[in-house]
């Protein structure tokens, strides 16, 4: 059946991709604090640690319910952060070790309390594991409603802290010098990163989301140097491959949702790396020829400059061989040299006469010393 | 053998294959390059067994291993770019890669036993069910070999290059100066790590892989400065973790490596709280007393800088001290206190002056830190 019908007809496939294309949204916006911040793999961490959250309100509700359950994921989620960032405060393991620990420890905790559960009479967890890997097609309307809801207050409170966020998220120190208490706003934008992680557990898992944070940020800054623009786009790359990720994942068969949303926003990763303007790949390598071309022609320009100011009449015109005096030049190099002296007369800054001699121009002139002499030459 | 014993001679030989390559790991600063190597040696060994259509073929440890190298190389060309930070590169290469290997799995691995729980969650209970028996003859549970054979490789890898790692670790730039390739050591860890995570993922899960390479090098790493003892405590606190997290699962009736895991977590937050010299407790008091002994001697240069001038049982006055170095009452009273028991100052009509004592200390210090501050200055 024709893909688009499928998604206006089927119930199932437009309240999955609906809720992935949410979930990418919230995901990529939060993410690019988190990438900015240097902060990528805390989301791999805070996945991995809000296991025993969701386990241990379990046992006290005795409850499946999403809301229920993410709430706990979201107290052990902050529960975690607070562990990473106070051991990396108060002694000398770093980072990264301390991320490792946590995320591994808590996990393990995690697992202690599921299979406790397991193990209860009358006990009942299937479906908490589908936290660990995540099952889009579990997704109901209600888990779409709450993600309407908790990315309303995120983006809310995003727009509203802006300036604060932005400045602790390049300079802590400067927005504490401005007055600005960087303290509670890095813990609210944490736990800000944490809910947005939280909210995804259930489609694409834990080991996943860590993806869903980094990647479409990582993209999304190749195209602009500007928060504001990356935090948008961040935004539109996790939706975009929420949806595309579902309807691929819908159209083959036995091909899981949450690898496949990976999948497809690795790729964009990977198209913005190389494509992306000024920063991209294929563009950086483009512009590094042209710049050595416009180095070559600025430099002959100046030689011509620098011939026509030992003469009296500035407009005295050279021979190439003068202009530039490269003994064993071959035929090709020749050619090379004309076909830039025609650039730059093309440019209007120089001018041949009847005997192949250049003299530089009146443009010439001004541009030399407008722009070359400025530049250091 | 009895199965119990069978299991915890598999955790402590598995804690102390993974401490030794995790103590470099976590002074490299590469903690979570664990994390990123285990969850893709799964698409090792997704490969590996479709190219030999078998479980227990030891090509799966090969490709495993080959994947894990794969993923250090790609980390490294996605931080190269210049156009990401490293842990974004991390973050974006094994979601990647362990997502392919799912896909794999689910799309052409269906009918076979090839679960993602066990790799990721680790099923050591099962381990001393699968035995290598020969002719008949018993010869143990294959785990044990397996990671025996990885023990001994770590161990001569470790002792081999001990001092190129060591060097490596802590100063790159004399290595290179040294003649000693840095990458080359770098991918042969890495490979140690990758092989290391390949056997014990099966033993006990690839968390609890990343909870035994750095809990016990981490909390080591709190207890001592010297590199070789770091590596002897960090697998003796490894192996103690396995024995009493199984001990303690076997009570409870719960998931072993996930006990071995929280117990790994236990023992990291006791040193780190208890530690005698790096804990929280010695930390914390050493710069509550670094903050008292620099307040009492911001209270005695102040004293110093004004007891020559005229109206200095203006300045002197404890009261006008309370305003001007913008002290708690409370607080300026204990240092006073703190001071006067020293025999530094005394105080009369309520104004503070120096003993002998205490002006020939406040002079000292004094210069003591304007020497030192001349001394940055001039360098």
């Amino acid at each position: 059946m024709d893909i688009f019908t499928l998604i206006f007809t089927d119930y199932t496939l437009r309240i999955v991709s609906i809720g992935s294309m949410l979930l990418g949204i919230i995901a990529g916006i939060l993410g690019s604090f988190a990438v900015v911040r240097k902060e990528s793999l805390l989301g791999d961490a805070i996945s991995h640690a809000a296991l025993p959250g969701i386990a241990v309100v379990y046992l006290i509700t005795q409850t499946k319910n999403t809301e229920v359950l993410l709430f706990g994921a979201l107290l052990s989620g902050v529960l975690a952060t607070f562990l990473i960032l106070s051991i990396e405060k108060y002694s000398r393991i770093k980072f990264d070790s301390s991320l490792a620990l946590v995320l591994s420890v808590f996990f393990g905790a995690g697992m202690v309390l599921l299979t406790y559960i397991q193990k209860m009479p009358d006990a009942n967890q299937a479906g908490l594991e589908s936290f660990i890997y995540g099952q889009a097609s579990t997704l109901l309307k209600r888990d779409i409603n709450l993600m309407l809801i908790v990315g309303g207050i995120l983006v809310f409170l995003i727009v509203l802290f802006w300036k604060e966020f932005k400045l602790i998220s390049f300079d802590s120190q400067y927005a504490e010098i401005l007055g600005f208490s960087s303290k509670k706003i890095t813990i609210l934008l944490s736990t800000m990163i944490v809910i947005s992680i939280v909210i995804g557990l259930q489609s694409v898992g834990v080991i996943l989301m860590s993806a869903m944070l980094t990647a479409p940020a990582v993209a999304a800054r190749q195209w602009t140097n500007k928060l504001s623009k990356m935090v948008v786009l961040s935004g539109f790359f996790g939706g975009i491959s929420g949806i595309i990720g579902t309807l691929i994942s819908s159209m083959v068969s036995n091909l899981p949702t949450g690898p496949t949303i990976v999948l497809t926003i690795s790729i964009i990763v990977i198209l913005s790396l190389a494509f992306a303007p000024n920063r991209g790949l294929v563009w950086k390598r483009i512009k590094e020829k042209e710049s050595r071309r416009n180095i070559d022609k600025n430099q002959l320009l100046f030689n011509i400059y620098e011939l026509a100011l030992n003469h009296e009449n500035i407009y005295h015109s050279h021979s190439i061989d003068t202009i530039k005096p490269d003994t064993n030049r071959d035929r090709e190099s020749t050619n090379i040299l004309i076909g830039r002296l025609s650039g730059l007369e093309d440019d209007g800054l120089i001018k041949r006469d009847y005997f192949d001699h250049w003299h530089i121009t009146e443009d010439g002139i001004s541009y030399v010393e407008n722009n070359l002499l400025k530049e250091g030459y | 053998m009895n199965p119990e014993l069978e299991i915890q001679m598999i955790a402590v030989i598995v804690a102390v294959a993974s401490s030794l390559p995790g103590v470099f790991l976590v002074l490299r600063r590469m903690a979570m390059m664990t994390d990123a190597i285990t969850h893709t040696i799964l698409l090792g060994i997704v490969i590996a067994f479709f190219i030999t259509g078998s479980l227990t073929s030891p090509l799966l440890v090969v490709g495993a291993a080959i994947m894990g190298l794969l993923t250090v190389f790609l980390t490294e060309v996605l931080n190269n770019t210049n156009l990401m930070s490293k842990d974004s590169a991390i973050g974006i290469v094994f979601p990647l890669l362990f997502s392919i290997a799912i896909i794999l799995i689910s799309k052409y691995a269906g009918s076979v036993h090839l679960d993602t729980d066990s790799v990721l969650l680790g099923q050591i209970e099962f381990a001393p069910f699968d035995r290598i028996i020969i002719g008949g003859k018993d010869f143990g549970p294959r785990a044990i070999y397996m990671m025996g054979t990885i023990l001994v490789i770590n161990l001569v890898f470790v002792v081999a290059f001990f001092k190129e790692l060591k060097i490596v670790t802590f100063d790159p730039a004399l290595a290179a100066v040294l003649g000693i390739t840095p990458t080359l050591i770098h991918y042969m860890l890495m490979g140690v790590v990758s092989v290391t995570a390949v056997g014990a993922f099966e033993a006990v899960g690839s968390i609890l892989v990343i909870a035994f390479m750095v809990g016990p090098p981490v909390t080591a790493y709190l207890l001592t400065d010297d590199l070789k003892k770091m590596i002897v405590f960090s697998s003796i606190i490894g192996a103690l973790n396995g024995v009493i997290g199984f001990n303690i699962a076997m009570q409870a009736d719960v998931s072993i490596a996930g006990t071995m895991a929280v117990v790994t977590g236990i023992t990291f937050g006791l040193v780190f709280i208890f530690a005698p010299k790096k804990g929280l407790i010695t930390t914390m008091n050493r710069r509550r007393v670094q903050k008292k002994q620099f307040a009492a001697n911001s209270l005695l240069f102040h004293i110093l800088n004004h007891e020559r001038e005229d109206d200095v049982d203006y300045h002197n006055s404890i009261s006008n001290i309370e305003v001007n170095l913008n002290w708690h009452k409370g607080y300026l009273d204990k240092i006073i206190d703190s001071l006067m028991d020293n025999k530094q100052i005394i105080i009369e009509n309520n104004i503070i002056y120096l003993t002998d004592e205490g002006r020939e200390y406040s002079i000292k210090s004094y210069e003591d830190i304007v020497g030192s501050l001349k001394g940055a200055y001039l360098s």
